[in-house]
């Protein structure tokens, strides 16, 4: 049922607006409404009961294991959320002068640190609201960089084909061509593929490290070599910096720019879908190009760089100044972790996916990559169980749902056939990931019996498995009332 | 160790079945040459008692005085209910709703707040956000360039009553795909876009005309002519607006002949806090026709195999992750928390609370108005009709009358010097419904003594 199914018209959450609807007269008529919105007509508690009633139709971090491959879902401490929403940090003004916001921004250029610290770059900006604004912000970067110096003979971003989808879309949104690479069987970039695209038509490349596919690059600094000497530089998509935290470093690697995922690997809320935060790490060819604001420290006071102190920048991203109480929580998560906790992250993570992958090896899984150490994620292919049981995994996928299992990343990477891609971070027992092998196994096993009954799955959630194809072609994304 | 549930026993057994003595192993595949170990500069880990008395302190240091800034983010009330439950683990802690049958919770919110955004303003098809009102604006003058297939240009006007941040943003994002945006100024005396200016562009190949209402000085544009003259020129319209202001002003829908093309803006009025800034969240909502040119997630209400209805993400394939290089808009993750708090904060207000907001916002600064317009050196700059927002010219510098106002306890209004030096000493305020009338004696008091401060300096 809608909250506007509950609509009532007359009935009103009383205390929640002002007693007395006051005058409007000197707005004159032609530039008023002249017939209600349609919004809810609804009690407070009813609002209460129907969202609280929403929110349990939810898989979740706090409710189930999630282990969706590229997301890092792993536990967001809940004294993250108490402290960034302390009265004083949410009540302030984005335009309030800096003198009445320098706690918030203590706790922001210490964030900014960490972050340069724990990625070997030589400066942070804190603007990107998400990854894919960082990843623009990135590119733009480079873009401004070659303008500089008058290299506008560089026209293309070379990305590998196992990329996450924003880094094309980002390449063009920056007005680049996205050149593919191959990647190679061993689930490293194709290095005959990389020489062959190099060449003076080259803005840089973008990669991510440990790669889509759940594998360290090994040839990484051989890889930056060449794409410097070919006058490009390296683009670092954070998103899989859970497995390397406090044991290696993007800036060591030859990155240029770097995004870090707050909302994967500092454990900010994910939100249904946001809000993100996608800080930026740049080193030394691209620190002039940062986006503002960026907090700056002077003496014991903090104060916002902006346009005027940063003349070089790309520019601004948001209105004011990036997602706040995103970068507080991760301030909060990166000093409950500090010097000693971070790179636990990355070794727990790791020792999750090896273990994980072993046993679903051992269970007679197909992995993708089986000659390499998983990093904190790993990819099973299911296309022997597709084959000869006529199961997907996308079959797999929901059936894991009624065993109480957020599904992992389906079929991407693109370039594995029937992939799911496993990742179950630090934060999971090991009893939740035995839980997920018994599951998997039983899926195989019911497939086995009664593929229909599999590839019926869900059978436990509010719904069943939904029509999308009706849901795209018969458009209904809004709700009207009956007249 | 914080947040890892490892026994010694459980890292033995999990070795074992992985086949290696220890966990440094697992990193055998990075060269030896990459292997670092943090500096020491990086703090040592605490406590959550340890960091919440950091925290606390520093949240002490930012007390903040009474507000009566507004330039694009609001201090309205919000009712307790709101953060309760969007902070709630089972919205906070899910992801984007990748599978729908597991994500009914978040994908019923975001379908019924499309539905509530296509009633605040009377257009078609709303997405379920963007990052915030400034990078809406940018995804919307792209929309607009893909959207209009009558105008090769690529051409946008963006008058100079546009939040100047927001076009700085539309600069920052849109300059690397050949978009030109032209500025249109604005009246000196009426404070809204000026239509001989406008008229320059007659015969021109516009793409898009952009529309904030109301806008940056908070004057009410006269929307229904300036629809009128862009779909004369075949340009599109993007209105850019306040959403708690379209509890009282005409919907985009209806303003002129036909109505704007694209709606779009910023959430943060309908129950974000103000949070210096964010996380907020962007709206979008356009016509039907350029439902396969909006970027970002929508949500479709469909049915189960039982024939029950469900939502799910639909559209997808203008999406980065299906098209990739040749989405809509790289846009992946959005503002879906902030969505969730906007749904609540709609539905416990209603279209009666919502307008009883909006009137008591636009009476709490004309009342501000009322209170300074005797105060030697203000004078308001520009007549006309305005919502909830004003500006106001001084006889002293702005910058240290609103200096001194802050010392008082008062944040007196935004500084337009910097971006609109042909003002003068001009300054930009607001009073939403949270405004008493001790907080507007309290303003008029503080401006009288900074001004007269001032003066004498």
């Amino acid at each position: 049922m809608l909250i506007f199914e509950h609509s009532r018209e007359g009935r009103r959450a009383y205390a929640q607006a002002p007693q007395q609807q006051a005058e409007l007269t000197d707005i004159p008529a032609p530039y008023r409404r002249r017939t209600r919105a349609l919004l809810p007509e609804v009690s407070e508690l009813q609002v209460v009961r129907h969202y609280t009633r929403l929110s349990q139709k939810n898989f979740s971090i706090d409710t189930q294991p999630y282990p969706l491959g590229s997301c890092t879902m792993k536990y967001n401490p809940r004294a993250c959320n108490a402290l960034a929403m302390l009265p004083e940090f949410l009540a302030r003004h984005p335009y309030a002068p800096d003198r009445f916001g320098q706690g918030m921004l203590a706790c922001l250029w210490e964030l900014q640190e960490m972050l340069a610290a724990v990625t070997g770059m030589q400066g942070v900006s804190l603007a990107p609201m998400a990854g894919a604004q960082g990843e623009l912000a990135g590119v733009a970067m480079i873009r401004a960089y070659h303008e500089a110096r008058g290299a506008h003979e560089r026209t293309e971003i070379i990305v590998p084909d196992a990329a996450h989808g924003t880094n094309p879309a980002t390449a063009v949104m920056c007005g680049y061509q996205v050149r593919e690479i191959a990647t190679a069987a061993d689930g490293d970039v194709d290095m005959a593929a990389l020489k062959r695209a190099l060449g003076p038509q080259t803005a840089g490349i973008m990669l991510t490290n440990p790669s889509t596919v759940g594998v360290f690059e090994r040839r990484i600094e051989e890889i930056a070599r060449l794409v410097h000497e070919a006058g490009g530089l390296l683009y670092y998509d954070g998103a899989n910096l859970n497995a390397i935290l406090g044991k290696a470093r993007p800036g060591d690697m030859g990155f240029d720019v770097i995004h870090l995922n707050l909302h994967k690997t500092f454990s900010t809320p994910h939100g249904g879908g946001g809000p993100g935060a996608g800080a930026l790490g740049a080193g030394k060819r691209l620190y002039e190009f940062m986006p503002i604001p960026i907090v700056a420290r002077e003496g014991t006071q903090y104060r916002w760089h902006t346009e005027i102190d940063r003349p070089q920048s790309i520019g601004r991203l948001s209105t004011f100044g990036g997602n706040i109480g995103v970068l507080l929580r991760a301030y909060v998560y990166a000093r409950l972790l500090g010097r000693e906790g971070m790179p636990r992250v990355a070794e727990f993570a790791t020792l999750n996916a090896n273990y994980l992958m072993a046993r679903l090896r051992a269970a007679g899984f197909q992995i993708a990559y089986p000659q390499r150490r998983a990093s904190h994620e790993f990819i099973v292919s299911l296309k022997r169980e597709a084959k000869e049981l006529g199961v997907t995994a996308m079959d797999f996928a929901k059936r894991l749902l009624d065993y109480g299992f957020h599904a992992p990343t389906t079929y991407f990477p693109l370039l594995v056939a029937e992939a799911l891609l496993i990742e179950p971070t630090e934060t999971e027992a090991k009893e939740e990931l035995d839980g997920f092998v018994a599951a998997m196994c039983r899926i195989r096993d019911e497939a086995r019996e009664d593929v229909a009954f599999v590839k019926n799955a869900p059978y436990k959630l509010a719904v069943r498995r939904l029509d999308e194809v009706r849901a795209a072609r018969d458009l209904n994304l809004s709700w009207k009332p009956l007249t | 160790m914080p947040f890892i549930p490892h026994t010694e026993q459980d890292i033995r057994d999990m070795l074992s079945a992985i086949g290696v003595a220890e966990i440094a192993t697992l990193f055998d595949e990075i060269p030896a040459s990459l292997h670092s170990s943090l500096p020491a500069s990086m703090p040592s880990q605490v406590t959550e008692m340890e960091i919440a008395r950091v925290l606390h302190e520093r949240a002490g240091r930012d007390a903040q005085p009474v507000c009566f800034i507004g330039a694009g983010a609001y201090d309205h009330h919000i009712p307790a209910a709101v953060w309760e439950l969007t902070t709630r683990g089972e919205f906070y802690s899910a992801y984007t709703p990748y599978q729908a049958e597991a994500s009914q919770g978040t994908l019923q919110v975001a379908y019924e707040y499309q539905t509530m955004m296509v009633g605040l303003t009377g257009l078609d098809v709303s997405n379920a956000s963007l990052y915030d009102g400034a990078s809406a604006l940018a995804e919307a003058v792209l929309m607009a360039v893909r959207g209009n297939r009558k105008s090769s240009a690529r051409r946008v006007l963006m008058p100079t009553t546009v939040h100047p941040a927001y076009r700085r943003v539309t600069e920052t994002i849109v300059r690397n795909q050949a978009i030109q945006l032209e500025t249109v100024d604005y009246e000196k005396s009426g404070g809204k876009l000026n239509r001989a200016a406008l008229e320059r562009w007659s015969g021109e190949d516009v793409t898009a005309l952009v529309i904030q209402q109301p806008n940056f000085f908070g004057c009410l544009e006269e929307v229904d002519e300036l629809v009128d003259w862009a779909h004369a020129h075949d340009a599109l319209v993007i209105a850019l607006v306040n959403p708690v202001a379209l509890a009282v002003l005409a919907p985009p829908g209806e303003w002129g002949q036909s109505g704007a093309d694209i709606a779009c803006g910023e959430g943060q009025p309908l129950g974000i806090p103000l949070s210096s800034g964010g996380p907020y969240f962007g709206f979008m909502v356009c016509k039907n026709a350029y439902v396969r040119q909006m970027p970002g997630r929508i949500v479709g209400r469909t049915v189960d195999v039982e024939g029950r209805p469900g939502y799910t993400l639909t559209l997808q394939p203008r999406e980065q992750h299906i098209r990739r290089s040749k989405a809509t808009s790289n846009i992946c993750t959005n503002q879906g928390l902030m969505v969730t708090a906007a749904t609540l904060y709609m539905s416990l207000l209603g279209a009666v609370g919502l307008e009883r907001v909006a009137a008591a916002c636009h009476a709490n600064t004309r009342s501000l108005l009322e209170a300074v317009a005797g105060i030697e050196g203000v004078r308001p700059a520009f007549t006309g009709p305005r919502f909830h927002e004003a500006v106001l010219q001084l006889d002293a510098p702005a910058g240290q009358v609103l200096e001194r106002m802050a010392g008082a306890g008062v944040l007196g209004g935004y500084d337009l010097g910097q971006s609109y030096p042909e003002l003068g000493q001009a300054i930009l305020v607001c009073a939403t419904e949270k405004r008493t009338d001790e907080d507007t004696a309290a303003y008029a008091r503080a401006m009288q003594k900074a001004l007269r401060v001032a003066r004498r300096a």
